[in-house]
């Protein structure tokens, strides 16, 4: 209970998004009048149907991609592009395969005009966090899924962004990497206090880390639910997955991406 | 030796040519055509003197700083055409164009603006590379994948750091590629530059053996370039497997 005892989510927003609507070029739209907040110094999680609109979503509050109406503001300030704020973890890793560890790591530091020194110095201490000391000169082809992952997470965290936006973030490694990558993850960003938004297809994985639940409906996505599970963290993680509490999460919901579904 | 043993059909094939042309240089039946043997003799004799030397190195420059103009152009054009729909729509039909063009008869255009010297052949060779180092790059740059394009975004590079740290780089295989196959086009290029203006480097020498019937000498030297043209082609093959390694393995 310890490692996350956390105020109750009544605190500020840290991510505001007003109204947001998103089409295509070629008319596909993606998501129609989204609102949401984002608790600071949470783990919000994005829920919903395939192809929905969450990469979306979450690419506009990145910055990536422009939305057609409305506006994403980031700690009060307007979002139009990229910023030092926000850091991204992808889906696919995004690695460059011709750079060592050290040096994807660093790279966010790297563009930014960092020293050497002084960024490898920062990209060891966080290779070493997410449990990959040693492997600073391996490339990423000599990596795992799961491996490869903890390298891109090591990347976001080593520019010390507020917000960490992470997209599908364990979806290319198997179960048992997964839950041991989860913890990992919980107890890192609890000790740092980021902001955390990332997308899942998983309902039991949404419901495991998540202190706030945005499930979206079929495309184009609105907000259809917020879910806020109720369960207490930094106890035995097996203790938490057969717990009363996250288990009627789960299927509470189950019934509602079943209903926005039909 | 595993190399010899692969080499060997190629060569006997090509024994068997050179002892007709030694056969046909012997019977005098074609006037143009001396024996082999002679000419080899003739290589021998003219590769030391400092009329070649100095043709060579001519020959050479040209070469080199040609290449290198195309490579310098060519890698950044194609990258900025691979990421840019707008440069892409203005410039890929003329570089369409130009990739098969005949390009031999625009040398006398170059020639009538720039004149009979260095200038004329270094554009020349830099025509007959750029336009295959731009395709590839191109291609290449179109390869990235999309996530590594956002990545760089999103913590936040500027253009040239976007071009200079990951186009580049993500685009590597495919740019040495056409940067082989520029090169070997260049060869024609600076042979053919030097042929029409014919009073530089192994241009000029061809029009003294051809206009003095030394047609001993005019093939041993047609004899040289062939052997640069081929050991240029292979060594660049070479580096190529050597590259291919890390294309393999850059998934
Ligand atoms: N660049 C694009 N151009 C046109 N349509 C797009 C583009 N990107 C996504 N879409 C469409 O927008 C919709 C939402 O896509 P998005 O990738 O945001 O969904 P998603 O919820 O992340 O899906 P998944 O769960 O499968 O990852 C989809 O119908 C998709 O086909
Ligand atoms: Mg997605």
């Amino acid at each position: 209970m310890t490692a996350r005892a956390r105020p109750a989510i009544a605190d500020t927003p840290i991510i505001e998004v007003k109204n947001l609507s998103k089409t295509y070029e070629g008319g596909v739209e993606a998501l129609n009048d989204v609102s949401l907040d984002v608790p600071q110094g949470k783990l919000t999680t994005l829920l919903g149907p395939s192809g929905c609109g969450k990469t979306t979503l979450l690419k506009i509050i990145a910055g990536l991609i422009p939305s057609t109406k409305g506006e994403v503001r980031v700690s009060g300030r307007m979002v139009t592009g990229p910023g030092p704020d926000r850091a991204f973890v992808f889906q696919d890793f995004a690695l460059m395969p011709w750079a060592t560890v050290l040096r994807n790591v660093a790279f966010g530091l790297e563009l930014r005009g960092v020293g050497r020194e002084e960024r490898e110095a920062v990209a060891r201490r966080h290779i070493a966090e997410v449990g990959l000391a040693g492997f600073e000169h391996r490339h990423p082809h000599e990596l795992s899924g799961g491996m490869r992952q903890r390298v891109g997470l090591a990347r976001a965290l080593a520019v010390d962004a507020d917000v960490l936006l992470m997209d599908e973030p364990f979806s290319s490694v198997d179960e048992q990497t997964r839950r041991k990558f989860q913890e990992d993850m919980l107890s890192l960003l609890s000790a740092r206090g980021k902001t955390v938004l990332f997308v899942t297809h998983s309902i039991e994985e949404a419901v495991y880390l998540s202190d706030r639940i945005v499930l979206l409906s079929r495309r184009p996505s609105r907000v259809a639910e917020v879910i806020e599970p109720d369960i207490r963290r930094g106890d035995d993680p097996e203790a938490i997955r057969r717990h009363p509490a996250y288990l009627d999460t789960v299927e509470t919901i189950w019934q509602g991406l079943k209903r926005y579904l039909d | 030796m595993k190399l010899f043993g692969y080499h060997v059909p190629m060569m006997t094939s090509l024994i068997l040519w050179i002892a007709l042309w030694e056969i046909l240089g012997q019977s005098g039946a074609a006037l143009v055509l001396p024996p082999f043997s002679a000419v080899v003799e003739r290589v021998f004799e003219i590769v030391p003197t400092p009329t070649y030397l100095k043709a060579l190195a001519i020959t050479a420059e040209a070469y080199l700083l040609g290449n290198l103009i195309a490579i310098v152009v060519g890698v950044p054009v194609g990258v900025l055409m691979g990421r840019s729909v707008i440069a892409d729509r203005l410039l890929l039909p003329w570089v369409n164009i130009f990739l098969s063009a005949p390009l031999s008869a625009l040398v006398p255009v170059i020639m009538v603006l720039f004149g009979l010297g260095m200038t004329t052949i270094v554009l020349t060779v830099v025509l007959f590379a750029v336009w295959i180092i731009v395709l590839d790059a191109r291609a290449g740059a179109r390869g990235i994948s999309p996530s590594l394009v956002e990545m760089a975004r999103s913590y936040g590079a500027t253009p040239w750091q976007a071009f200079s740290k990951i186009y580049l780089w993500a685009a590597l295989p495919e740019i040495l590629a056409g940067i082989r196959l520029g090169c070997i086009r260049a060869v024609k290029g600076v042979i053919i530059g030097q042929l029409l203006v014919s009073i530089v480097g192994f241009g000029h020498l061809f029009e003294i053996y051809s206009s003095n019937f030394l047609m001993e000498h005019f093939w041993a030297l047609v004899v040289t370039l062939f052997i640069f043209a081929f050991a240029i082609a292979e060594g660049l093959g070479y580096l190529e497997r050597r590259v291919e390694y890390y294309a393999a393995s850059r998934n």
